[in-house]
């Protein structure tokens, strides 16, 4: 982009970013601040001002915050014009203009795409519109829960072991309740850390009493004569007694609104470069319109150039500020988004934290401390790198995991670490899923190698 | 005051939890669960809590006297619509 041109764009440009939540706010955050001073609109879905969603889980569950009081903190000022309430529509490419279901359309220079993703929804839908059938992904999903909660349901049941079933299970615990949590895998967190670590959390989940029952799939939901849900089917046969269920099976990409434009963008999200920029349907990377967030699957150098889904809140924001970095710069000044992957988690009073990708791991070694003691660093390897590291309470050294993962530093580990154990000192299968299987909500997808993938189809409007 | 913690910088020295009590807690050994609202009393522990994470992995806003960033101010300057 010759240099006037992206002066007078960084001075008077249109950019118009869909999505305002994390992504969106910070990205508007990075664009102002690196002196952008054209227009800018957000536009939001939600009626609400951009609000945190890991607390909704966690603090809100736990009693210590309110469902509606999670907004984020604003860095600075941002001085746009916000569409709240209204969903995006529709993505006109070559007229570079968004729909909004409104019947409005926002025309812009540049497009920022940070609609992230929605929770995935029991699939039968006269069961999923049961009273009593709950899904957590916003803000009034967390208020209706935990005033379900509050109440004293007499079992909840917890549709899927990851990360937010597990979570909220613990939750429920906490609160004195009979939860029952079932899960199609062996072991809760399987599809995001493996057999090895799920091992672990399914010991913290009966030590804490709750029912787990793994290997086994819902088949049902039954109603009572007034539409609440009184029960569930496993297809072990066994039947649960349940007046509140919780559905965590993973999430959905909010790709839909895009559907027909020529975007990139599917079920596993939008493809983009390193660099944030969106991939066409061919695989043609395009010069005005940006990925970050959920939403968004980018190649790593990391790991292979894999693309990653990363549904990681540090994800969010470091990718939005890249991608915000590189809406207004020239392609020399460009940055590609090279985060290392880092998630976090805290259930049963333990803090669970993981750097790197773990489901690529196919062995992992206990390096410090003992499985045993719930206190522990797991590093996973990959052809004979380090890959990603766990840990249970244990944060304080993940970081130096970090840099060796940075470094594709050999494995199994060979240096010696402070707290090693006998355990510790062979390499096992790491004991993930086959990945051709879907897992309740692993929080990183692999998505393959190539943005024109077979499996995005393309549906050409109608109209 | 709103305020978020980056929890991947978060080393769960509990400083925080130490001055400030009533935003942050831990929770077992080393899971920090804290108030993403904290109330306008609080403004002075949650500014020395901030000021003292050795991470800084504290943000939070309306810290600096009532009006710029509070919840009022960031509703009058964006909605425009
Ligand atoms: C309960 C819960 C607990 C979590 N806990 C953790 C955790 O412990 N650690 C961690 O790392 N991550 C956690 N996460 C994940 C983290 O919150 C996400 O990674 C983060 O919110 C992603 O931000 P985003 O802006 O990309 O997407 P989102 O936050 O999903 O925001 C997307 C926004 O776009 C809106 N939108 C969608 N479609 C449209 C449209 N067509 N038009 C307009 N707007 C649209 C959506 O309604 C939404 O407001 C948790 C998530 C949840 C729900
Ligand atoms: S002071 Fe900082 S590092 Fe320590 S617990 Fe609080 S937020 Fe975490």
């Amino acid at each position: 982009m010759p240099t006037d041109y992206l002066d007078r764009f960084r001075r008077e440009g249109r950019i118009v970013i869909v999505g305002a939540s994390l992504a969106g706010l910070r990205a508007a955050e990075t664009l102002r601040a690196e002196g952008f001073t054209g227009s800018l609109t957000m536009i939001g879905d939600e009626p609400y001002d951009p609000y945190d969603r890991p607390p909704l889980s966690k603090a809100v569950l736990l009693g210590k915050a309110s469902a509606l009081h999670t907004d984020l903190p604003r860095r600075r000022e941002i001085d746009a014009k916000w569409r709240l309430g209204v969903a995006a529509t529709g993505l006109d490419m070559t007229a570079k203009r968004v729909r909004l279901a409104d019947g409005d359309e926002v025309e812009y220079d540049r497009l920022l795409i940070a609609t992230g993703v929605r929770a995935r929804p029991w699939p039968k839908e006269s069961e999923a519109d049961l009273d009593g059938v709950l899904l957590l992904r916003t803000r009034d999903d967390a208020a209706a829960l935990y005033r379900r909660l509050k109440a004293g349901p007499r079992r909840v049941l917890i549709i899927g072991a990851g990360f937010a079933g597990s979570e909220v299970a613990s939750a429920c615990r906490e609160m004195g309740l009979a939860v029952t949590v079932a899960e199609r895998a062996g072991a809760p967190l399987v599809g995001a850390l493996g057999g090895v670590i799920g091992s672990v959390s399914a010991e913290l989940y009966h030590e804490n009493g709750v029912d787990l029952r793994t290997g086994v799939m819902v088949t049902g939901l039954e109603s009572d004569s007034v539409g609440r849900v009184k029960a569930a089917h496993l297809s072990d046969e066994s039947v649960v007694e349940t007046d509140l269920v919780v559905v965590s099976l993973g999430s959905m990409r909010n790709t839909e609104w895009l559907t027909g434009s020529g975007l990139g963008a599917g079920p596993r999200g939008i493809a983009c470069d390193a660099g944030c920029r969106a991939f066409d349907f061919r695989g043609i990377v395009t010069d005005d319109i940006f990925v970050a967030g959920d939403v968004a699957r980018s190649p790593h150098a990391l790991f292979g150039y894999q693309f990653l889904s990363l549904e990681h809140w540090g994800n969010a924001v470091a990718q939005a500020e890249v991608a915000a970095h590189n809406m207004i710069s020239s392609s020399a000044e460009r940055r590609p988004h090279l985060w290392v992957p880092a998630f976090w988690s805290s259930q049963f009073g333990v803090n669970i934290k993981s750097v790197g990708v773990p489901p690529m791991g196919e062995q992992i070694m206990i390096t410090q401390g003992s499985l045993a003691e719930r206190r522990f660093v797991g590093v996973y390897g990959y052809q004979g790198r380090i890959i990603a590291a766990v840990s249970f309470d244990n944060t304080r050294w993940l970081e130096f995991y970090e840099r060796q993962i940075e470094r594709g530093a050999p494995f199994p580990v060979e240096f010696a670490t402070v707290d090693r154990r006998p355990e510790g000192r062979q390499p096992v299968d790491a004991a993930f899923p086959d990945p051709s299987l879907p897992t309740h909500g692993p929080t990183v997808t692999l998505s393959g190698y190539s943005p024109s993938d077979r499996q995005l189809v393309f549906t050409p409007a109608r109209h | 005051m709103r305020l978020v913690v980056d929890l991947n910088k978060c080393q769960g020295y509990a400083q925080c939890a130490f001055l400030a009590p009533d935003v942050f807690a831990m929770h077992g050994e080393e899971a920090l669960v804290y108030n993403p609202r904290a109330e306008e009393e609080q403004r002075e522990k949650l500014a020395r809590a901030v000021a003292a994470c050795p991470v800084q992995a504290i943000t939070a806003d309306g810290l600096h006297g009532a009006g710029a960033g509070s919840d009022e101010a960031a509703r009058e300057s964006s909605d425009a619509h």
